[in-house]
């Protein structure tokens, strides 16, 4: 197999290999922290570094890490990631980390971090993995930008906590689609997204995985 | 794979490693970041007393908000048994929320006295106090606030006015309700309609009500009630209750009266 270069690793995960899109990884959290733009954008970050630096210091392990432990080992630092950043958001932007409350956390459960550190960062050198994690973060992190806004502006009628289309709640003449504010709209406009990706990039439509069989006799559909 | 990476020794190794290095990490992170935290925390807490106290504005810097705090405002502590003013503890320093863990400073509240679904209430509050022109005299009196919504606990303040009657402010500063329909408690025009409503009435009977479908303003309790949020129906009972707790015999209620008739 050939090596993969950084452009690729950085920019294929965007469209080509989204995490969410393709891969469907991470969901949960693209669920619960997009009702507004600000969160989003801060929980994309959170993300982004997570799995970047959880995949150069495993990287940088991995001829170390014994097979029997490698999954616990890589939990291990990717918790610890976490912990440090929910700290800092702590720390240093207290009203949102107070928002993202028990999602921060979240990351380190999040699929996209682990599979990357097992897909990836196990077989390949540390800095070729540094930028496979910030490809994938930047790929989750579309998918969240754009879930943020289109939820917080049908939602709300504001972008990043500004009134874009005033409400009516508020005298205007909006009147804001409540259900976008809600965790279930996210699964229907990532479905939707879906449906635009593999509309546009035919080679991810996957194969079915059985065949409708036809029917053999009348007595089938008694 | 050489067998000499998978014994059991190294793999002891490598797991003790790993682990001290990032409990070293994590600890380092910890500690050093502790004191902005604890900062941000107690900020954020004067932040929002003040702004339902009605002082200030909206975009000052923290140190502005800690120096308005320490000139306008003074911490009391309240002894909610007796219903007045105590010296216990340090009123600046207690803290309300960790007393309703510890069982020694609270009790457990029988169900139907549990309408605001907090479990337990500690014996000792600490109330926040605008201090007036005359000696001892109450500009505002600020509460503290909290009860379970739809999803979480809401935590917030109650200010009254010197009459300890005509609501001054009310908000909350903590919870973790639907953004857009419980969560619009935070919308400034929801708040807006809290200042001059009277929360007891001519008997001193706790009467403020969040009503559904609008206040009337021509019914005689028009004084006493206010809208409930749109499509919030659990959150907006929630906020009721906890204020009729709060408001009431098992809450401030005791502490209003012995203030009005001058005995806290």
């Amino acid at each position: 197999m050939s090596q993969p270069t950084v452009k690729e690793v950085l920019l294929n995960p965007i469209f080509n290999n989204n995490p969410i899109g393709l891969q469907i990884l991470g969901i949960c959290s693209a669920l619960a922290v997009t009702s507004n733009l600000n969160t989003a954008l801060v929980m994309s970050v959170a993300l982004t570094l997570v799995t970047a630096f959880s995949n150069l210091f495993i990287s940088m392990i991995r001829s170390q890490i014994p097979n029997s432990i490698r999954m616990i080992v890589q939990m291990v630092i990717i918790a610890s990631l976490v912990i440090v950043v929910d700290q800092i958001l702590k720390a240093y932007a207290f009203s949102l980390s107070k928002q993202l409350s028990v999602f921060v956390g979240l990351i380190i459960t999040n699929c996209i971090v682990m599979g990357r550190a097992e897909a990836f960062a196990m077989q390949n050198p540390p800095m070729l993995s540094f930028f496979d994690g910030i490809g994938n973060g930047l790929g989750y992190s579309a998918m969240l930008i754009a879930l943020g806004i289109v939820r917080e502006l049908f939602g709300a009628g504001k972008l990043m906590g500004y009134t874009i289309i005033p409400v009516v709640n508020d005298g205007g003449w909006y009147q804001p689609n409540g259900l976008l504010l809600l965790p279930p709209s996210a699964f229907f406009l990532i479905g939707l997204f879906i449906w635009g990706i593999r509309t546009w990039k035919k080679e991810q439509v996957e194969k079915p995985a059985f065949k409708m069989a036809p029917q053999v006799s009348n007595k089938e559909a008694y | 794979m050489s067998s000499q990476k998978e014994s059991t020794v190294r793999t002891l190794t490598v797991a003790l490693l790993v682990c001290l290095v990032c409990s070293i990490f994590v600890a380092g992170a910890a500690v050093a970041l502790r004191p902005t935290q604890q900062e941000n925390r107690l900020l954020d807490k004067q932040r929002s007393i003040l702004a339902i106290a009605g002082l200030g504005e909206a975009g000052m810097s923290g140190n502005q908000v800690k120096q308005l705090f320490n000139e306008r405002i003074v911490a009391r502590l309240v002894d909610l048994e007796t219903g007045k003013f105590s010296d216990e503890f340090e009123a600046k320093t207690f803290d309300p929320l960790a007393a309703a863990k510890d069982p020694a400073l609270s009790q457990a509240l029988p169900g139907e006295q549990d309408i605001a679904s907090i479990k337990r209430r500690e014996r000792y509050s600490t109330v926040y106090i605008v201090e007036g022109q005359g000696e001892g005299e109450i500009d505002t009196l600020i509460l503290p606030v909290r009860g379970y919504g739809l999803w979480s606990t809401l935590y917030g303040f109650m200010a009254v006015e010197g009459d300890l009657n005509t609501v001054a402010g009310f908000g909350f500063y903590q919870h973790g309700e639907t953004p857009g329909l419980g969560g619009e408690v935070d919308n400034p025009k929801w708040r807006g309609m809290w200042p001059g409503k009277e929360l007891y009435d001519d008997n001193g009977k706790l009467v403020v009500q969040i009503v559904k479908g609008g206040v009337d303003p021509q019914s005689p309790k028009a004084d006493h009630q206010v809208d409930a949020l749109a499509g919030a129906t659990l959150t907006s009972n929630g906020v009721n209750s906890l204020l009729h707790f709060w408001l009431g015999e098992n809450g401030f209620g005791p502490f209003i009266a012995n203030l009005r008739a001058g005995e806290a």
